[in-house]
């Protein structure tokens, strides 16, 4: 399942979604990745995130793809949220369920990494100078 | 007619967030990237941003590229979400 929107996720309900009635998968691997209050030298207030909504959708789907190619998976949820967000809001959720651990770690961490690279959404930070784009690259 | 858009920082460099331009046999993305500065020659110095990426069709592709009738060309910097 993969959403890109506004409104807020619950975490919980989202585990629920990767356990319920599946029997099968021993393990549930997932990330939730939050605003931060300061990045590259600024204190952060808040951020914008602004995103090219087809194509996202499409190469957060093929990312997907490739990570059930790679390893056996189950379940696999993407979450990513767009608009305007605050300081400690929850910005993107990546869950995988798998038989066995190793596979759900990799497999998690595999999305996040591609998701940050390849799927067009920017994020613009509201700083205690201003506004400014984040730049790709500088770990953030 | 081919569909151009602009994202994030490069859409307000600009002040534009999308355009078109007639299409023609054998255009590249270079040669779309060229068409547009030469109608907006304030562009030039933002376009030669060796960091811009360009999708057709939502594809990352590369200046080569051919753009057909129809297509929707995008330029945009490297993406940060996450």
């Amino acid at each position: 399942m993969i959403k890109i929107q506004q409104i807020d996720f619950d975490v919980g309900v989202e585990y629920n979604k990767l356990t319920d009635a599946n029997p099968t998968d021993g393990a549930v691997v997932f990330f939730v990745g939050l605003v931060r209050d300061f990045n590259q030298g600024h204190e952060i207030t808040g951020m914008t995130l602004e995103h090219y909504p087809q194509m996202a959708e499409k190469q957060l789907a093929a990312i997907v793809d490739e990570a059930k190619s790679k390893w056996q998976l189950g379940r696999v949820s993407v979450i990513h949220r767009v608009g305007n967000l605050q300081v400690n809001d929850q910005i993107v959720f990546v869950g995988v369920s798998s038989q066995h651990r190793e596979q759900a770690f990799q497999a998690a961490s595999y999305i996040m990494d591609y998701l940050k690279t390849r799927v067009p959404i920017w994020k613009k930070e509201t700083t205690n100078q201003g506004t400014r784009w984040v730049e790709a690259g500088i770990k953030s | 007619m081919i569909q151009i858009c602009f994202f994030a920082s490069l859409r307000e460099q600009l002040g534009v967030t999308n355009l078109s331009i007639e299409a023609r046999e054998n255009l590249t993305v270079k040669m779309v990237a060229e068409e547009i500065v030469n109608t907006h020659s304030d562009w030039a110095d933002i376009f030669q941003d060796k960091q811009l990426l360009c999708a057709v069709n939502h594809q990352i592709v590369s200046p080569t590229t051919i753009v057909k009738d129809n297509d929707e060309v995008a330029f945009f910097p490297p993406v940060t979400g996450g």
